[in-house]
């Protein structure tokens, strides 16, 4: 029986309070008015004394050199010895166009622009110092500001096709502000709803705020968010915890992640509000390692908010206590399946447990334990302040607030979107992701990762809401949101599904883990090699496509936790919308986009085939011959479609069809 | 990022965690893995001891998670992201290439002790996939030529350290 | 761990529907509890009973209204209104498919394995009415461990239902072996999947006990056992342990109080065994030895509380998980040891033989004891004192083997002179059987008068720790009686931290109850059997002639012929032995 830590959290040593901090927030916070102070306007950065330069740090903004980038201004700034500031912040969602650089002058609108690479900055700074704006690809827009003098012939970057059907809550300031800053998010109204909920609310009254907003949870359950708090709030026992799951372990989905890095601030006040709401005096996050930029802004701001009261034994002078630890995932999907990450914060192996007892009832150390989502927790500051109506009125009966999806894959503007919801799939690809791009045509749209199924074109006009996408055999899920062109092999997509599920099943329970390793292996067989086969192979082929759905239904009938009980959802999603491909699989050997190389027949184009000799040294079976310098061949009897040729060959000239 | 350690090293890790809770296995671990790169059977058995658990708890718990390695990291350590945009976009074909040329299988070090492949779930940069890390680096829309360079690349500068 | 749905004592009764049957069941129980009490058979895997459910086989899914998913009936709550189908179309067809997937990554070595005819799983699988192999691919490679002198592990066979991981750290309170890897690459193992014997195993065996299939089973010594009994050069002896006879009664369907050993005796002598002995002689043995000792130590300062040296898994834990107490354990050998001895270093002299030329087997309700045959000191000169141990189970295939019909054997005595017992000796079957007759023995050597009561009742029973405190004579008893090794852990952390200055004698039985439930004896015990043996034992010794150790006239024999007294020189040379941390 393990029991309550008393020491934990004890490896961060408590940040020494902050004096000048804390009489700041609390100033800020005593009044609404404060906001207008010049002060806070000048935190907003509503105008710059001197030039500002924002650039986009997220983990995607860094991988596409937004680091590089920001050398380049600094050493253009150097050079001409210009006075500036440099502000790394969040990613504003552009993920296509990193990285990203805002330009504000004092008395000018900021603008933006995308993706600038090192050595387009002399060129682009000396521009706008000068007061002209280089209108090519990468002006995305200008800021709405009012009061500022606006760029002329500078479209807004509100109207940019990219923003102008989101509707941003969750993400408001992602990429506006310095995201390891308190006093930025205060001056941006942050903690302002906890303190009016601590103020003017009883827990019972928060709890019930949530319940008539009709918040549901986005970790994927989507369950009434304010329905769990209340069950929680039942449960016997003084102690209950709060853990906030940011596991994210969708292989498609980034949301919680470029929340975290971009505004860290707003999940701790949406942590707080829902610690005071079911009576949690200790929480934790549970983070993947995966993220170390996002834990460490997140390290950054409870350090921040301990300081300056906001955390501790004295939450805003209310009395309320509330301590919040991180706790790092170590590489487990599962681990975000609530009983797997309880086991995986004590200590344990991630295997999930039967339910109930549910975690509300009997969770970690066997208390009542409330598990939320990253942004689920994050919308309660714009719930809360707001007011539930408010949120409620955006959105869908039975869907309220909005959504955000990490939309990426074969689309033209890849990045993180916040929509209302019931905002339909095809304005989600085609009007703020620009649609596919090259001239491909759509096949489908994944959403739900692992657990989920695709949206196939005809299905493109429905409205992102738990019960419309559940209809289609997908999933709202965490958000993750995949575009597919017709390049796309769907028996692919779901053999690379199962594959990943059979690999992070935990093993415990009989049909998830035995059950998923055959369905891998049908569906490998489906894409392997059509060599050496007999009459009797085709037959077999297609009982085992039968076996498949029988297995697909016991898995998900019986299997233990969440993982195995969706783990069939990819595959059957592709048999429901493209039985037409597998069939080809399976009788025909063909694999109509060209994706499965076993499926496939390889040829060299004699026309660009140098007689190099790289393709024949990669191919394990000596079926490519040739002469040095002429055109080589391959023998097909030979060939057993390893592909190897294919990617060896600098000239393009190995041909799969 | 040392190969072999010993015992007494982890003295100061072991000691942050005076109270022995199993609650701090897994942090202990990693931590344990970030200042030596890897788990050897000696540190686990340290970790074992210093919260008085079995170490057959320990090795099962070291053994479910992906984060933990059992071999020491190769000098150039390439991490391929297998999430779903990057699968669309030809992660595999990335892997496929990495493990041939340069002769390691993933999750793998090569005898030599150059490179380790290791594939990872999704690292949230899927707006740029296919994405590779190199020795911690994030490489955004590699090819599969395109990676083996970089990993030869940083094998070189690797061995020109060396010889310093 | 996870809190329990146990249903609490006083729970409501919930009336529900079971198979269209109306039901009543106390609210919040597991379902399986209300289903097995109305005679349902619902196939389990990885139940445990008292142990929180894991839930992992999913075998015993059923259908509940209202619920989308089948539910695992040994983790869900009973509820009133409840609407159960366990024997649904869908149900069956689950779990049949569950039991084929097993199937498709086993061995199909059926007719050669150990648990032929009484596994779990082709139970099942013949239930279900499996008759085809639908789904089939890659196996899993996984290596026999051999390394233990007492188990073999074959992952092979495992099926992954974790009840040997939780047997050994939940009940055990070993941790010897754990999950390893993950999803279908999990295996069950020890510690850097090395052998057992480099494990912190104590070769226990309750994990065998209660694997249900043939992943888990003895090191088997029947090979050895029938060459020697076809060996004209060597004489066979063998020597029972206190709790086979009842075990025995039990699997033939004897009466549980009627002590079997006369059959027994005459079971092993069709089997070839030349000459028959009694363990429960060397328990008598043992405890003139330990009482002896434990009244030296008090009177005359030595190392205390002493704790008793009979179970080799308590001996082998003390000295790999607390060495720090090799000096409390009385230097005692076990009974098996102490007889090993006496018949190869003794009686073999007597009867012209060399010690080789003794064939010296022990039938043992335990795995453990075959390790203890194997440990070097139990090997003089490199012939050991017992040849080779067979687990209950074993013996049984040997009368399988022989074709005996043991119903038809009339009881015979053991051969002399280690064949009588006191009722004292066959006490070391069950938990606080030897603190008990410790007492007995110990009470008349200090105050030379006999105990009035000969029952200890404070002793008896099967809860996790029992204690008493008594005045014999001068000297102040302070007796604990820890049932099953899990909970001498908390015991000796008290002992080390100095608040336990009450206590003197430890008695440490490694399995819960005792021999009876030892890690050798017929699979499929549960606490109603064990409750069962336990009661035969009590009913033997109540209904023995002589019930006092001191008071055997063979063991007096023993000391006046040959070892002089307790604790003297040739007591030390043949029934002592020492310990070292490992
Ligand atoms: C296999 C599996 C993986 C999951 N992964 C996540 C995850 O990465 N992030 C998350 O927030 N929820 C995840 N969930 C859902 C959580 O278990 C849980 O329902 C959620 O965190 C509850 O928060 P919410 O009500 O705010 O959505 C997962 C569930 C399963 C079964
Ligand atoms: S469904 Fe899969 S992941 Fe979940 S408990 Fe079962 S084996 Fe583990
Ligand atoms: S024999 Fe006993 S100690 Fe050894 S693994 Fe089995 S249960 Fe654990
Ligand atoms: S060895 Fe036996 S008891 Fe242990 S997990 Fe495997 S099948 Fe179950
Ligand atoms: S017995 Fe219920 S899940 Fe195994």
């Amino acid at each position: 029986m393990t029991t309550e830590p008393a020491a934990a959290g004890q490896r961060r040593p408590a940040a020494a309070p902050d004096h000048t901090l804390a009489s700041f927030v609390t100033e800020v916070l005593a009044d609404p008015s404060t906001h207008d102070r010049p002060a806070l306007r000048r935190l907003r950065r509503e105008n710059v004394t001197r030039p500002t330069f924002l650039i986009g740090a997220g983990t995607c903004g860094l991988g596409a050199g937004a680091r590089d980038t920001r050398d380049a201004i600094y050493a253009f700034l150097y050079t001409h010895h210009l006075e500036a500031d440099v502000v790394e912040v969040g990613c504003v969602g552009l993920c296509s166009a990193e990285p990203l650089v805002d330009i504000q002058l004092p008395g000018r609108t900021r603008l933006s622009f995308g993706p600038v690479r090192p050595g387009d900055v002399a060129e682009l700074v000396d521009a706008v110092l000068w007061g002209t704006v280089p209108t090519d690809a990468r002006l995305l827009g200008q800021h709405t500001q009012p009061g500022l003098i606006p760029w002329d012939g500078v479209p807004r970057l509100a109207d940019h096709p990219f923003f102008a059907a989101q509707t941003r809550w969750v993400l408001e300031s992602c990429g506006l502000s310095d995201p390891e800053r308190l006093d930025e998010y205060l001056a941006r109204g942050g903690y302002r709803a906890l303190a009016k909920a601590l103020r003017e609310h009883t827990p019972e009254g928060v709890c019930d705020m949530v319940l008539r907003a009709g918040l549901r949870g986005r970790g994927g359950g989507g369950f009434p968010t304010g329905r769990k708090w209340e069950l929680a709030r039942a449960a016997e026992g003084t102690q209950k915890y709060l853990i906030c799951n940011a596991d994210e372990g969708d292989p498609g989905a980034f949301m919680d992640r470029a929340v975290i890095e971009g505004d860290p601030h707003r999940l701790v006040e949406g942590m707080i509000i829902a610690a005071y709401a079911i009576g949690a005096t200790k929480a934790y996050v549970y983070i993947r390692a995966e993220y170390p930029l996002a834990i460490t802004r997140l390290k950054k701001a409870l350090a921040q908010a301990e300081a300056a009261g906001i955390l501790g034994d004295d939450v805003l002078g209310s009395g309320v206590s509330l301590h919040i630890a991180i706790k790092q995932g170590a590489g487990a999907f599962v681990c975000g399946e609530e009983t797997a990450l309880i086991h995986s914060i004590m200590g344990r192996r991630g295997m999930p447990r039967p339910r109930p007892p549910f975690p509300v009832t009997s969770g970690l150390f066997d208390k009542p334990t409330v598990i939320n989502n990253v942004e689920t927790l994050a919308n309660l500051p714009t719930l809360v302040g707001r007011g539930p109506e408010a949120f409620a009125a955006v959105g869908t009966e039975g869907s309220a607030g909005t959504k955000v999806f990490a939309l990426s894959g074969d689309v033209v503007r890849t990045g993180l979107v916040e929509v209302a919801m019931g905002t339909s799939v095809r304005d989600i690809v085609f009007t703020v992701g620009g649609g596919v791009p090259h001239g491909k045509g759509f096949k489908a749209a994944q959403m739900g990762g692992p657990s989920g199924g695709c949206i196939p074109a005809q299905h493109l006009d429905i409205a992102v809401d738990y019960a419309s996408l559940q209809e289609v055999g997908a999933m709202m899920g965490s958000g993750g949101l995949v575009v597919m062109d017709e390049d796309t092999c769907m028996v692919d997509v779901a053999r690379f599904f199962m594959d990943f599920i059979q690999r992070e099943s935990c093993g415990k329970c009989i049909p998830c883990r035995e059950g998923t390793r055959r369905m891998l292996e049908i569906l490998d067989r489906i894409t392997q090699s059509r060599r050496d086969e007999t009459g009797s192979d085709a037959l077999k082929r297609f009982r085992r496509v039968m076996y498949l759905e029988r297995l697909a239904e016991v898995i998900k009938e019986t299997s233990l936790c969440g993982l195995g009980q969706s783990a069939p959802n990819p595959v059957l999603s592709a048999l429901r919308w493209f039985r037409d491909e597998y069939e080809v699989h399976v009788f025909e050997r063909r694999c109509p986009a060209h994706v499965c190389k076993e499926l496939l027949t390889y040829t060299i184009d004699p026309e660009r085939c140098r007689g190099c000799g790289l393709c024949a040294k990669e191919c394990p079976t000596g079926a490519i011959i040739g002469e040095r310098k002429k055109p080589y061949t391959i023998r097909v009897d030979m060939c057993i479609g390893c592909g190897n040729c294919l990617t060896a060959c600098r000239l393009d000239a190995v041909q799969a069809a | 990022m040392v190969a072999t350690h010993d015992p007494s090293e982890l003295d100061p890790i072991v000691a942050r965690y005076p109270d022995r809770r199993r609650e701090h296995l897994i942090p202990l671990l990693q931590e344990v893995q970030d200042h030596c790169g890897y788990l050897s059977h000696d540190a686990m058995i340290t970790v074992a001891s210093a919260l008085g658990l079995p170490v057959s708890k320990v090795y099962g718990v070291a053994t479910f998670y992906n984060q933990f390695r059992f071999e020491p990291r190769g000098k150039v350590h390439c991490q391929v992201c297998r999430g779903t945009a990057c699968h669309v976009k030809g992660s595999a074909h990335v892997l496929d290439t990495l493990e041939r040329s340069l002769g390691v299988s993933a999750g793998h070090t090569g005898k030599d002790g150059v490179y380790s492949v290791e594939v990872v779930a999704c690292m949230g940069a899927c707006g740029l996939a296919p994405v590779v890390t190199i020795n911690d680096t994030v490489h955004a829309l590699v090819t599969p030529d395109g990676a083996k360079r970089l990993a030869r690349v940083a094998a070189k500068q690797e061995a020109h350290r060396d010889d310093d | 761990m996870v809190a329990h749905t146990a249903p609490a004592p006083h729970a409501l009764a919930a009336h529900i529907s079971v198979d269209g049957r109306p039901v009543t069941a106390r609210a919040g129980e597991p379902l399986l509890d209300a289903l097995r009490r109305e005679g349902i058979h619902v196939p389990t895997l990885c139940h445990l009973a008292h142990l929180t459910p894991t839930g992992a086989c999913r075998l015993c899914v059923v259908e509940v209204e209202g619920q989308r998913n089948l539910v695992p009936s040994c983790a869900f709550p009973v509820a009133d209104g409840m609407v159960v189908l366990t024997h649904s179309q869908r149900a069956q067809r689950a779990r049949k498919t569950i039991v084929e997937l097993l199937l498709a990554d086993h061995p199909d070595d059926c007719l050669y394995c150990v648990r032929a005819g009484n596994c779990d799983l082709a139970t099942l699988a013949a239930e279900l009415g499996v008759r085809e192999r639908r789904y089939r691919g890659g196996g899993s490679e996984r290596h026999v461990d051999a390394s233990s002198p007492a188990l073999l592990r074959d992952p092979a066979k495992c099926i992954l239902c974790g009840r040997c991981v939780r047997v050994c750290e939940e009940v055990q309170g070993v941790g010897a072996i754990d999950f390893i890897g993950r999803g279908c690459h999990t295996e069950v193992g020890t510690a850097f999947q090395q052998g057992l014997n480099l494990s912190t195993c104590i070769s226990c065996g309750q994990c065998i006990n209660v694997c249900p299939t043939g992943a888990l089973r003895e090191v088997s010594h029947l090979k050895p056992v029938t060459d020697a009994l076809g060996d004209p050069r060597r004489v066979a002896v063998v020597q029972h342990a206190p709790s086979i006879s009842v075990t025995l009664a039990e699997t033939l369907g004897l009466a549980p109080e009627v002590d079997a050993a006369g059959v027994l005796n005459a079971v092993l002598r069709r089997l070839g065994f030349t000459y028959v002995f009694d363990t429960s002689f060397a328990a008598d043995l043992t405890i003139m030895e330990e009482a002896s000792e434990l009244v030296q130590r008090i009177t005359s300062g030595g190392a205390l509380p002493m704790m008793t040296s009979c179970s080799p898994g308590w001996v082998a834990w003390v000295e790999q998980e607390a060495p720090d107490f090799i000096p409390n354990l009385s230097s005692c050998k076990s009974p098996q040891q102490m007889l090993g001895a006496v018949i190869k270093r003794v009686w073999a002299e007597r009867h012209g033989r060399l010690p080789d030329e003794v064939f010296s087997v022990a039938i043992m309700p335990c795995t453990a004891k075959k390790a203890e045959a194997a440990r070097p000191e139990m090997a003089p000169d490199g012939v050991p004192d017992v040849d080779a141990v067979l687990t209950t189970r074993e013996l049984l295939r040997l009368i399988k083997l022989r074709g005996l019909d043991v119903t038809r054997i009339a009881p015979e005595p053991a051969d002399s002179p280690f064949g009588e017992r006191s009722g004292a000796g066959k006490l070391f079957g069950v938990t606080g059987g030897v603190a008990e007759a410790a007492l007995r023995t110990a009470y008349a050597f200090i105050t030379g008068s006999e105990l009035p009561a000969a029952e200890i009742t404070e002793l008896r029973g099967l809860d996790e720790v029992k204690e008493l405190h008594v005045k014999i004579g001068e000297l102040s008893l302070g007796v604990a009686v820890v049932n099953g090794l899990k909970n001498a852990r908390p015991l000796l952390e008290a002992v080390r931290a100095g608040r336990r200055p009450d206590l003197t004698f430890i008695e440490v039985m490694t399995c819960p109850g005792g021999c009876i439930a030892g890690g050798g004896q017929p699979l499929g015990a549960d606490l109603d059997a064990v409750r069962a043996r336990m009661r035969a034992l009590y009913a033997i010794d109540a209904g023995a002639e002589l019930r006092r150790s001191h008071d055997n006239p063979q063991v007096r024999a023993l000391y006046d012929e040959v070892l002089g007294a307790p604790l003297g020189a040739m007591s030390h040379r043949l029934l002592h032995t020492a310990y070292a941390p490992r």
